[in-house]
Protein backbone atom coordinates (compact mmCIF):
# COMPACT_ATOMS: atom_id res chain seq x y z
CA UNK A 1 0.00 0.00 0.00
CA UNK A 2 0.99 3.64 -0.73
CA UNK A 3 0.37 6.58 1.63
CA UNK A 4 1.14 10.01 1.11
CA UNK A 5 1.95 11.43 4.46
CA UNK A 6 1.44 15.14 4.81
CA UNK A 7 3.22 17.37 6.92
CA UNK A 8 1.56 20.31 8.73
CA UNK A 9 2.66 22.86 10.68
CA UNK A 10 2.45 26.62 11.67
CA UNK A 11 4.99 27.95 9.93
CA UNK A 12 5.99 30.51 12.45
CA UNK A 13 6.52 27.75 14.83
CA UNK A 14 8.23 25.12 13.06
CA UNK A 15 11.69 25.85 13.42
CA UNK A 16 11.44 28.11 16.84
CA UNK A 17 10.18 25.93 19.52
CA UNK A 18 12.71 24.39 21.45
CA UNK A 19 11.78 20.88 20.27
CA UNK A 20 11.54 22.45 16.52
CA UNK A 21 13.53 19.96 14.15
CA UNK A 22 16.79 21.02 12.98
CA UNK A 23 17.59 20.29 9.24
CA UNK A 24 20.30 17.56 9.73
CA UNK A 25 17.93 15.48 11.78
CA UNK A 26 15.43 15.83 9.01
CA UNK A 27 18.01 14.89 7.09
CA UNK A 28 18.73 11.83 8.76
CA UNK A 29 15.18 10.20 9.47
CA UNK A 30 14.74 10.26 5.64
CA UNK A 31 17.92 8.69 4.78
CA UNK A 32 17.29 6.34 7.58
CA UNK A 33 13.19 6.00 5.81
CA UNK A 34 15.23 5.02 2.30
CA UNK A 35 17.57 2.57 3.88
CA UNK A 36 14.52 0.92 5.02
CA UNK A 37 13.72 0.70 1.66
CA UNK A 38 9.91 2.20 2.27
CA UNK A 39 10.42 5.61 0.80
CA UNK A 40 9.18 6.64 -2.74
CA UNK A 41 10.09 10.24 -2.59
CA UNK A 42 10.29 12.66 0.54
CA UNK A 43 10.31 16.76 -0.15
CA UNK A 44 10.45 19.69 2.21
CA UNK A 45 8.98 22.47 1.05
CA UNK A 46 9.52 26.70 0.63
CA UNK A 47 7.17 28.53 3.06
CA UNK A 48 3.92 30.12 1.89
CA UNK A 49 4.87 32.91 0.92
CA UNK A 50 6.09 31.62 -2.57
CA UNK A 51 2.67 29.37 -3.18
CA UNK A 52 1.18 30.34 -6.07
CA UNK A 53 -2.42 28.87 -6.93
CA UNK A 54 -3.56 27.37 -9.82
CA UNK A 55 -7.35 27.04 -11.52
CA UNK A 56 -8.69 26.47 -14.92
CA UNK A 57 -11.93 28.16 -15.55
CA UNK A 58 -13.67 28.44 -18.85
CA UNK A 59 -10.71 27.74 -20.51
CA UNK A 60 -8.53 30.28 -18.46
CA UNK A 61 -6.08 30.18 -16.30
CA UNK A 62 -6.11 31.73 -12.96
CA UNK A 63 -3.74 32.40 -11.07
CA UNK A 64 -3.68 33.64 -6.82
CA UNK A 65 -0.97 34.42 -4.63
CA UNK A 66 -0.46 32.15 -1.65
CA UNK A 67 -1.81 28.63 -0.77
CA UNK A 68 -5.26 27.39 -1.63
CA UNK A 69 -6.76 28.15 1.76
CA UNK A 70 -5.63 30.27 4.81
CA UNK A 71 -5.08 27.70 7.55
CA UNK A 72 -3.65 27.69 11.40
CA UNK A 73 -1.06 25.11 9.59
CA UNK A 74 0.20 24.81 6.69
CA UNK A 75 1.86 21.86 4.38
CA UNK A 76 5.76 22.61 5.15
CA UNK A 77 6.60 18.79 3.24
CA UNK A 78 5.79 15.10 2.02
CA UNK A 79 6.77 11.66 2.40
CA UNK A 80 4.94 9.31 -0.35
CA UNK A 81 5.78 5.87 1.40
CA UNK A 82 5.18 1.85 0.77
CA UNK A 83 4.18 0.71 3.57
CA UNK A 84 2.54 -3.00 4.59
CA UNK A 85 -0.55 -1.50 6.41
CA UNK A 86 -1.84 1.75 8.04
CA UNK A 87 0.18 0.06 11.65
CA UNK A 88 3.30 0.30 9.55
CA UNK A 89 2.46 3.93 8.21
CA UNK A 90 1.37 5.49 10.92
CA UNK A 91 4.27 4.20 12.91
CA UNK A 92 6.77 5.80 10.11
CA UNK A 93 4.70 8.81 10.26
CA UNK A 94 5.14 9.27 13.82
CA UNK A 95 8.91 9.57 13.35
CA UNK A 96 8.63 12.64 10.93
CA UNK A 97 10.81 15.15 13.60
CA UNK A 98 8.23 17.60 12.52
CA UNK A 99 5.21 15.84 14.09
CA UNK A 100 6.50 17.24 17.46
CA UNK A 101 5.45 20.36 16.15
CA UNK A 102 3.02 19.93 13.87
CA UNK A 103 1.07 16.80 12.51
CA UNK A 104 0.95 14.44 9.98
CA UNK A 105 -2.18 13.48 8.06
CA UNK A 106 -1.51 9.68 6.71
CA UNK A 107 -3.66 9.05 3.59
CA UNK A 108 -3.74 5.59 1.72
CA UNK A 109 -3.15 6.28 -2.35
CA UNK A 110 -6.09 5.46 -4.25
CA UNK A 111 -5.84 3.27 -7.21
CA UNK A 112 -7.45 4.85 -10.07
CA UNK A 113 -10.33 3.24 -11.89
CA UNK A 114 -9.09 2.64 -15.43
CA UNK B 1 -43.85 -30.92 30.96
CA UNK B 2 -44.61 -31.23 27.66
CA UNK B 3 -41.64 -33.35 25.56
CA UNK B 4 -39.75 -31.18 23.75
CA UNK B 5 -39.65 -32.29 19.81
CA UNK B 6 -36.10 -33.27 18.80
CA UNK B 7 -36.65 -30.37 16.06
CA UNK B 8 -36.65 -27.36 18.53
CA UNK B 9 -33.94 -29.59 21.02
CA UNK B 10 -31.84 -28.92 18.28
CA UNK B 11 -32.84 -25.24 16.79
CA UNK B 12 -32.10 -24.47 20.60
CA UNK B 13 -28.89 -25.91 20.78
CA UNK B 14 -28.17 -24.14 17.29
CA UNK B 15 -29.01 -20.76 18.82
CA UNK B 16 -27.00 -21.47 22.24
CA UNK B 17 -23.99 -22.18 19.36
CA UNK B 18 -24.61 -19.08 17.88
CA UNK B 19 -24.50 -17.16 21.32
CA UNK B 20 -21.62 -18.93 22.38
CA UNK B 21 -19.35 -19.12 19.46
CA UNK B 22 -20.40 -16.59 16.59
CA UNK B 23 -17.74 -14.09 17.28
CA UNK B 24 -15.40 -16.89 17.13
CA UNK B 25 -16.58 -18.56 14.21
CA UNK B 26 -16.20 -14.25 12.59
CA UNK B 27 -12.91 -13.73 13.98
CA UNK B 28 -11.15 -16.58 12.14
CA UNK B 29 -13.55 -16.11 9.12
CA UNK B 30 -12.30 -12.47 9.12
CA UNK B 31 -9.09 -13.84 9.48
CA UNK B 32 -9.33 -16.49 6.87
CA UNK B 33 -11.13 -14.32 4.18
CA UNK B 34 -9.87 -11.32 4.68
CA UNK B 35 -12.67 -8.87 4.79
CA UNK B 36 -15.60 -7.93 7.60
CA UNK B 37 -18.47 -7.95 5.36
CA UNK B 38 -17.62 -11.35 3.30
CA UNK B 39 -17.42 -13.03 6.84
CA UNK B 40 -20.32 -11.97 8.39
CA UNK B 41 -22.06 -13.37 4.79
CA UNK B 42 -20.06 -16.55 5.46
CA UNK B 43 -21.06 -16.79 9.31
CA UNK B 44 -24.67 -16.57 8.51
CA UNK B 45 -24.51 -18.88 5.49
CA UNK B 46 -22.69 -21.30 7.86
CA UNK B 47 -25.23 -21.30 10.32
CA UNK B 48 -28.31 -21.49 7.92
CA UNK B 49 -26.37 -25.06 6.67
CA UNK B 50 -26.51 -25.92 10.29
CA UNK B 51 -30.17 -25.44 10.56
CA UNK B 52 -30.74 -27.09 7.34
CA UNK B 53 -28.22 -30.18 7.58
CA UNK B 54 -28.14 -30.87 10.61
CA UNK B 55 -31.40 -32.56 11.44
CA UNK B 56 -30.40 -34.74 8.65
CA UNK B 57 -26.87 -35.51 9.69
CA UNK B 58 -27.01 -34.80 13.63
CA UNK B 59 -24.80 -32.55 15.11
CA UNK B 60 -20.94 -32.67 14.27
CA UNK B 61 -18.33 -34.08 16.83
CA UNK B 62 -16.90 -30.15 16.78
CA UNK B 63 -19.42 -27.97 15.61
CA UNK B 64 -17.24 -25.17 15.68
CA UNK B 65 -14.47 -25.95 13.08
CA UNK B 66 -17.45 -27.09 10.80
CA UNK B 67 -19.06 -23.80 11.07
CA UNK B 68 -15.86 -21.94 10.12
CA UNK B 69 -14.64 -24.70 7.42
CA UNK B 70 -18.67 -24.44 5.84
CA UNK B 71 -18.70 -20.62 6.14
CA UNK B 72 -15.60 -20.24 4.56
CA UNK B 73 -16.69 -22.65 1.44
CA UNK B 74 -19.44 -21.09 0.96
CA UNK B 75 -17.51 -17.74 0.68
CA UNK B 76 -15.45 -19.33 -1.85
CA UNK B 77 -18.24 -20.77 -3.57
CA UNK B 78 -19.83 -16.91 -3.66
CA UNK B 79 -16.36 -15.60 -4.86
CA UNK B 80 -16.32 -18.76 -7.55
CA UNK B 81 -19.78 -17.32 -8.89
CA UNK B 82 -18.93 -13.69 -9.18
CA UNK B 83 -15.61 -14.56 -10.48
CA UNK B 84 -17.27 -13.90 -14.34
CA UNK B 85 -18.31 -10.15 -12.72
CA UNK B 86 -15.26 -9.12 -10.81
CA UNK B 87 -11.79 -7.98 -11.92
CA UNK B 88 -10.55 -8.52 -8.40
CA UNK B 89 -12.38 -11.55 -7.19
CA UNK B 90 -10.04 -13.87 -8.90
CA UNK B 91 -6.74 -12.76 -6.85
CA UNK B 92 -9.02 -12.86 -3.75
CA UNK B 93 -9.97 -16.28 -4.83
CA UNK B 94 -6.30 -17.80 -5.64
CA UNK B 95 -5.14 -16.08 -2.13
CA UNK B 96 -7.82 -18.01 0.15
CA UNK B 97 -8.03 -21.21 -2.08
CA UNK B 98 -3.94 -21.82 -1.40
CA UNK B 99 -3.98 -21.12 2.38
CA UNK B 100 -5.33 -24.35 2.75
CA UNK B 101 -3.46 -25.84 -0.17
CA UNK B 102 -1.16 -28.00 2.24
CA UNK B 103 -3.66 -28.80 4.54
CA UNK B 104 -2.79 -26.12 7.20
CA UNK B 105 -6.33 -25.10 7.04
CA UNK B 106 -7.30 -28.07 9.58
CA UNK B 107 -3.92 -26.52 11.92
CA UNK B 108 -5.81 -22.94 11.53
CA UNK B 109 -8.75 -24.01 12.79
CA UNK B 110 -7.16 -25.23 15.98
CA UNK B 111 -9.11 -24.30 19.22
CA UNK B 112 -5.27 -22.70 19.68
CA UNK B 113 -5.71 -19.91 16.75
CA UNK B 114 -9.14 -18.74 18.40
CA UNK B 115 -7.53 -16.50 20.90
CA UNK B 116 -5.49 -14.66 18.81
CA UNK B 117 -8.46 -14.20 15.67
CA UNK B 118 -10.69 -12.52 18.87
CA UNK B 119 -7.93 -10.56 19.92
CA UNK B 120 -7.18 -9.51 16.53
CA UNK B 121 -10.77 -8.63 15.80
CA UNK B 122 -10.57 -6.76 19.47
CA UNK B 123 -8.06 -4.88 17.98
CA UNK B 124 -9.16 -3.84 14.96
CA UNK B 125 -12.17 -2.45 16.30
CA UNK B 126 -10.49 -0.55 18.51
CA UNK B 127 -8.14 0.92 16.47
CA UNK B 128 -7.22 4.60 17.80
CA UNK B 129 -7.45 5.52 14.11
CA UNK B 130 -11.19 5.29 13.93
CA UNK B 131 -13.39 7.52 15.70
CA UNK B 132 -14.49 6.88 19.23
CA UNK B 133 -18.07 6.68 18.56
CA UNK B 134 -17.09 3.96 15.45
CA UNK B 135 -14.77 2.26 17.95
CA UNK B 136 -17.77 1.84 20.23
CA UNK B 137 -20.21 0.90 17.58
CA UNK B 138 -17.85 -1.54 15.84
CA UNK B 139 -16.99 -3.46 19.09
CA UNK B 140 -20.37 -3.84 19.82
CA UNK B 141 -21.27 -5.11 16.91
CA UNK B 142 -18.09 -6.96 15.62
CA UNK B 143 -16.98 -8.33 18.72
CA UNK B 144 -20.33 -8.34 21.18
CA UNK B 145 -22.54 -9.46 18.82
CA UNK B 146 -24.93 -6.77 19.02
CA UNK B 147 -27.99 -5.88 16.44
CA UNK B 148 -27.24 -2.45 14.65
CA UNK B 149 -31.02 -1.85 16.57
CA UNK B 150 -29.91 -2.37 19.80
CA UNK B 151 -26.73 -0.71 19.43
CA UNK B 152 -28.70 2.24 18.46
CA UNK B 153 -31.07 2.18 21.49
CA UNK B 154 -28.15 2.11 23.69
CA UNK B 155 -26.74 5.31 22.00
CA UNK B 156 -30.17 7.06 21.93
CA UNK B 157 -29.22 6.91 18.17
CA UNK B 158 -31.16 5.89 14.83
CA UNK B 159 -30.54 2.26 13.53
CA UNK B 160 -29.45 4.33 10.40
CA UNK B 161 -26.80 6.40 11.76
CA UNK B 162 -25.59 3.62 13.79
CA UNK B 163 -25.13 1.74 10.44
CA UNK B 164 -23.96 4.17 8.58
CA UNK B 165 -20.91 4.57 11.18
CA UNK B 166 -20.23 0.75 10.72
CA UNK B 167 -20.49 0.65 6.94
CA UNK B 168 -17.38 3.73 7.14
CA UNK B 169 -15.56 2.51 9.83
CA UNK B 170 -15.58 -0.82 7.60
CA UNK B 171 -14.63 1.20 4.69
CA UNK B 172 -11.69 3.05 5.89
CA UNK B 173 -10.40 -0.58 7.83
CA UNK B 174 -10.33 -1.51 4.22
CA UNK B 175 -9.35 1.44 2.18
CA UNK B 176 -6.28 2.56 4.79
CA UNK B 177 -5.37 -0.64 5.16
CA UNK B 178 -6.14 -1.07 9.12
CA UNK B 179 -4.52 -4.90 9.99
CA UNK B 180 -6.33 -7.62 11.67
CA UNK B 181 -3.55 -8.36 13.89
CA UNK B 182 -2.45 -8.39 17.49
CA UNK B 183 0.58 -5.13 17.36
CA UNK B 184 3.71 -6.23 17.78
CA UNK B 185 4.78 -6.11 21.87
CA UNK B 186 6.86 -2.98 21.11
CA UNK B 187 2.83 -1.52 20.14
CA UNK B 188 0.69 -3.28 22.34
CA UNK B 189 0.72 -0.85 25.48
CA UNK B 190 -0.73 2.29 24.35
CA UNK B 191 -3.00 0.08 21.92
CA UNK B 192 -4.21 -1.65 24.78
CA UNK B 193 -4.93 1.24 26.40
CA UNK B 194 -6.97 2.23 23.44
CA UNK B 195 -8.76 -1.12 24.17
CA UNK B 196 -9.50 -0.60 27.70
CA UNK B 197 -10.82 2.73 26.73
CA UNK B 198 -13.26 1.72 24.32
CA UNK B 199 -14.58 -0.74 26.87
CA UNK B 200 -14.52 1.57 29.84
CA UNK B 201 -16.85 4.01 27.57
CA UNK B 202 -19.14 1.32 26.86
CA UNK B 203 -19.69 0.46 30.75
CA UNK B 204 -19.87 4.54 31.46
CA UNK B 205 -22.48 4.05 28.90
CA UNK B 206 -24.43 1.27 30.62
CA UNK B 207 -24.00 2.72 34.15
CA UNK B 208 -24.68 6.07 33.71
CA UNK B 209 -28.47 4.97 33.07
CA UNK B 210 -30.08 3.63 35.90
CA UNK B 211 -31.77 0.59 36.01
CA UNK B 212 -33.48 -1.35 33.09
CA UNK B 213 -36.73 -2.00 35.17
CA UNK B 214 -37.43 -4.34 32.38
CA UNK B 215 -37.04 -4.70 29.06
CA UNK B 216 -39.31 -3.26 26.13
CA UNK B 217 -42.19 -5.79 24.70
CA UNK B 218 -40.92 -6.00 21.22
CA UNK B 219 -39.08 -8.91 21.75
CA UNK B 220 -35.65 -6.61 21.45
CA UNK B 221 -34.34 -6.72 23.94
CA UNK B 222 -32.13 -3.46 25.33
CA UNK B 223 -28.45 -4.34 25.42
CA UNK B 224 -26.96 -3.97 28.74
CA UNK B 225 -23.69 -1.93 28.29
CA UNK B 226 -22.07 -2.32 31.22
CA UNK B 227 -22.61 -5.98 31.52
CA UNK B 228 -21.09 -5.97 27.73
CA UNK B 229 -18.69 -4.24 28.97
CA UNK B 230 -17.44 -6.66 31.82
CA UNK B 231 -17.98 -9.38 29.58
CA UNK B 232 -15.09 -7.63 27.20
CA UNK B 233 -13.02 -7.20 30.40
CA UNK B 234 -13.15 -10.90 31.20
CA UNK B 235 -12.34 -12.20 27.86
CA UNK B 236 -9.39 -9.62 27.43
CA UNK B 237 -8.07 -10.78 30.40
CA UNK B 238 -8.40 -14.52 29.67
CA UNK B 239 -6.50 -13.94 26.45
CA UNK B 240 -3.87 -11.43 27.33
CA UNK B 241 -2.91 -10.77 31.24
CA UNK B 242 -1.86 -6.82 31.99
CA UNK B 243 -1.85 -5.42 35.00
CA UNK B 244 -4.01 -2.94 33.47
CA UNK B 245 -6.76 -4.97 32.22
CA UNK B 246 -6.94 -6.70 35.81
CA UNK B 247 -7.45 -3.68 36.89
CA UNK B 248 -10.05 -2.55 34.86
CA UNK B 249 -12.20 -5.67 35.51
CA UNK B 250 -11.92 -5.14 38.55
CA UNK B 251 -12.99 -1.55 38.45
CA UNK B 252 -16.22 -2.53 36.85
CA UNK B 253 -16.95 -5.41 38.88
CA UNK B 254 -16.86 -2.89 42.21
CA UNK B 255 -18.77 -0.47 39.96
CA UNK B 256 -20.96 -2.93 38.85
CA UNK B 257 -21.32 -3.79 42.18
CA UNK B 258 -23.21 -0.97 43.47
CA UNK B 259 -25.92 -1.00 40.69
CA UNK B 260 -28.88 -1.82 42.74
CA UNK B 261 -28.24 1.27 44.94
CA UNK B 262 -27.28 4.54 42.82
CA UNK B 263 -30.79 5.47 41.75
CA UNK B 264 -34.20 5.43 43.63
CA UNK B 265 -37.08 3.86 42.23
CA UNK B 266 -37.85 6.97 40.90
CA UNK B 267 -34.54 7.23 38.33
CA UNK B 268 -32.70 9.74 40.84
CA UNK B 269 -28.81 9.53 41.57
CA UNK B 270 -27.81 7.89 45.22
CA UNK B 271 -24.19 9.34 46.23
CA UNK B 272 -22.21 6.57 47.42
CA UNK B 273 -21.88 8.29 51.17
CA UNK B 274 -26.17 7.67 51.07
CA UNK B 275 -26.45 4.27 49.57
CA UNK B 276 -27.69 1.17 51.05
CA UNK B 277 -24.45 -0.78 50.92
CA UNK B 278 -26.34 -4.08 51.75
CA UNK B 279 -27.40 -3.42 48.54
CA UNK B 280 -24.12 -3.96 46.98
CA UNK B 281 -23.50 -7.45 45.28
CA UNK B 282 -20.88 -9.05 47.75
CA UNK B 283 -20.36 -11.75 45.17
CA UNK B 284 -19.37 -8.72 42.35
CA UNK B 285 -17.48 -7.32 45.06
CA UNK B 286 -15.06 -10.83 46.05
CA UNK B 287 -14.51 -11.24 42.14
CA UNK B 288 -13.26 -7.35 42.19
CA UNK B 289 -11.22 -7.30 45.26
CA UNK B 290 -9.40 -10.58 44.09
CA UNK B 291 -8.95 -8.74 40.75
CA UNK B 292 -7.46 -5.43 42.92
CA UNK B 293 -4.96 -7.83 44.54
CA UNK B 294 -3.48 -9.38 41.82
CA UNK B 295 -2.92 -5.92 40.17
CA UNK B 296 -1.60 -4.53 42.60
CA UNK B 297 0.42 -7.36 43.49
CA UNK B 298 1.94 -7.39 39.74
CA UNK B 299 4.21 -5.03 39.09
CA UNK B 300 3.78 -1.69 37.29
CA UNK B 301 0.21 0.07 38.53
CA UNK B 302 -1.45 1.99 36.25
CA UNK B 303 -4.87 4.34 36.65
CA UNK B 304 -7.25 1.54 36.26
CA UNK B 305 -5.64 -0.89 39.03
CA UNK B 306 -5.56 2.79 41.28
CA UNK B 307 -8.91 3.28 40.58
CA UNK B 308 -10.18 -0.04 41.36
CA UNK B 309 -7.99 0.51 44.60
CA UNK B 310 -9.85 3.09 45.47
CA UNK B 311 -13.17 1.05 44.96
CA UNK B 312 -12.32 -1.92 46.84
CA UNK B 313 -11.42 0.71 49.63
CA UNK B 314 -15.27 1.62 49.83
CA UNK B 315 -16.71 -2.10 48.79
CA UNK B 316 -15.07 -2.85 52.06
CA UNK B 317 -16.60 -0.23 54.31
CA UNK B 318 -19.85 -0.88 56.40
CA UNK B 319 -20.60 3.00 55.44
CA UNK B 320 -18.90 6.32 54.74
CA UNK B 321 -18.08 7.39 58.29
CA UNK B 322 -15.90 4.42 59.12
CA UNK B 323 -13.85 4.34 55.95
CA UNK B 324 -10.47 4.70 55.61
CA UNK B 325 -10.43 7.74 54.14
CA UNK B 326 -6.64 8.77 54.43
CA UNK B 327 -5.63 5.55 52.14
CA UNK B 328 -8.27 6.90 50.16
CA UNK B 329 -6.51 10.40 50.04
CA UNK B 330 -3.29 8.58 49.33
CA UNK B 331 -4.40 6.65 46.88
CA UNK B 332 -5.93 9.92 44.72
CA UNK B 333 -2.61 11.41 44.90
CA UNK B 334 -0.83 8.66 43.81
CA UNK B 335 -3.54 8.82 40.62
CA UNK B 336 -3.19 12.21 40.27
CA UNK B 337 0.51 11.76 39.81
CA UNK B 338 -0.23 9.49 36.82
CA UNK B 339 -3.59 11.05 35.60
CA UNK B 340 -3.51 14.91 36.35
CA UNK B 341 -7.09 15.59 35.48
CA UNK B 342 -9.19 17.98 37.37
CA UNK B 343 -11.64 15.04 37.94
CA UNK B 344 -8.83 13.38 39.81
CA UNK B 345 -7.71 16.55 41.64
CA UNK B 346 -11.69 16.79 42.71
CA UNK B 347 -11.72 13.56 43.82
CA UNK B 348 -9.06 13.93 46.28
CA UNK B 349 -9.85 16.92 47.82
CA UNK B 350 -13.50 15.56 48.81
CA UNK B 351 -11.18 12.50 49.97
CA UNK B 352 -8.84 14.98 51.60
CA UNK B 353 -12.03 17.19 53.52
CA UNK B 354 -13.26 13.29 54.68
CA UNK B 355 -10.12 13.02 56.45
CA UNK B 356 -8.92 16.91 57.48
CA UNK B 357 -12.96 19.16 57.27
CA UNK B 358 -14.16 21.02 54.32
CA UNK B 359 -12.35 24.15 55.60
CA UNK B 360 -9.00 22.67 54.86
CA UNK B 361 -10.20 21.38 51.39
CA UNK B 362 -11.66 24.67 50.42
CA UNK B 363 -8.29 26.29 50.53
CA UNK B 364 -7.36 23.68 48.12
CA UNK B 365 -10.06 24.17 45.69
CA UNK B 366 -9.72 27.79 45.00
CA UNK B 367 -7.39 27.78 42.32
CA UNK B 368 -9.14 25.26 40.83
CA UNK B 369 -12.12 27.39 40.85
CA UNK B 370 -10.14 30.14 38.76
CA UNK B 371 -9.22 27.71 36.31
CA UNK B 372 -10.82 29.13 32.96
CA UNK B 373 -10.41 25.89 31.45
CA UNK B 374 -12.97 24.66 34.41
CA UNK B 375 -15.44 26.94 33.90
CA UNK B 376 -18.04 24.71 32.43
CA UNK B 377 -17.21 21.74 35.03
CA UNK B 378 -20.48 21.32 36.98
CA UNK B 379 -18.97 18.90 39.55
CA UNK B 380 -16.35 21.77 40.50
CA UNK B 381 -19.59 23.94 41.32
CA UNK B 382 -21.10 21.23 43.00
CA UNK B 383 -18.02 20.07 45.22
CA UNK B 384 -17.71 23.58 46.36
CA UNK B 385 -21.25 24.00 47.12
CA UNK B 386 -21.08 20.72 49.55
CA UNK B 387 -18.15 22.36 51.14
CA UNK B 388 -19.59 25.78 52.08
CA UNK B 389 -22.96 23.37 52.96
CA UNK B 390 -20.99 21.58 55.36
CA UNK B 391 -19.89 24.82 56.68
CA UNK B 392 -23.34 26.02 57.36
CA UNK B 393 -22.18 29.05 54.78
CA UNK B 394 -26.21 28.42 52.93
CA UNK B 395 -25.38 31.94 50.86
CA UNK B 396 -22.22 30.39 49.38
CA UNK B 397 -23.51 26.80 49.24
CA UNK B 398 -26.62 28.76 47.32
CA UNK B 399 -24.63 30.30 44.82
CA UNK B 400 -22.55 28.15 43.81
CA UNK B 401 -25.59 25.00 43.53
CA UNK B 402 -26.87 27.60 41.19
CA UNK B 403 -23.69 27.06 39.15
CA UNK B 404 -23.56 23.69 39.00
CA UNK B 405 -27.62 23.44 37.79
CA UNK B 406 -26.88 25.64 35.03
CA UNK B 407 -24.13 23.69 33.92
CA UNK B 408 -25.29 19.80 34.88
CA UNK B 409 -26.41 18.22 31.58
CA UNK B 410 -27.55 14.91 32.68
CA UNK B 411 -31.63 14.57 34.30
CA UNK B 412 -30.08 12.63 37.26
CA UNK B 413 -27.58 15.28 37.98
CA UNK B 414 -30.11 18.51 37.58
CA UNK B 415 -33.04 16.25 40.23
CA UNK B 416 -29.80 16.17 42.49
CA UNK B 417 -28.63 19.62 42.58
CA UNK B 418 -32.29 21.25 42.57
CA UNK B 419 -33.29 18.82 45.45
CA UNK B 420 -29.85 20.02 47.70
CA UNK B 421 -31.37 23.63 46.70
CA UNK B 422 -34.60 23.02 48.04
CA UNK B 423 -33.24 21.43 51.06
CA UNK B 424 -30.68 24.66 52.07
CA UNK B 425 -33.89 26.97 51.05
CA UNK B 426 -35.30 25.04 53.68
CA UNK B 427 -33.54 25.96 56.65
Amino acid sequence: MKYLCLVYSNEQLLHSLPESPQDAECQAYAEQVAHSGRMLAAEALQGIATATTVRMRAGQVLLSDGPFAETKEQLAGFYLIEARDLNEALQLAAGIPAARVGCVEVRPVRQLAV
Amino acid sequence: MPMLQPATVLTRHIEQLYQQHSRQVLATLIRLLGDFDRAEDALQEAFSAALAQWPQTGVPASPVPWLISTGRFKAIDKLRQQQRFVSDGEAVLVQIVSEDADDSFALQMDQQQWPDDYLRLVFTCCHPALSLEAQLALTLREVCGLTTEQIARAFLQTPSTIAQRIVRAKQKIKAAAIPYQVPPPQQLAPRLQAVHKVIYLLFNEGYSMPCQQSAPDDGMQQADLAQQAIDLARQLLVLHFDTESCGLLALLLLQHARRQARFTSQGELILLADQQRQHWDQALITEGIRHVETALSSGRIGPYAIQAAIAAVHSESPDSASTDWPQIHALYQLLYRLEPTPVVALNQLVALSMCHGPAAALTQLAPLLADENLAQYHLLFAVAADFHRQLGQTGEAINFYRQALALATTNADQQFLQQRLQDLAAK
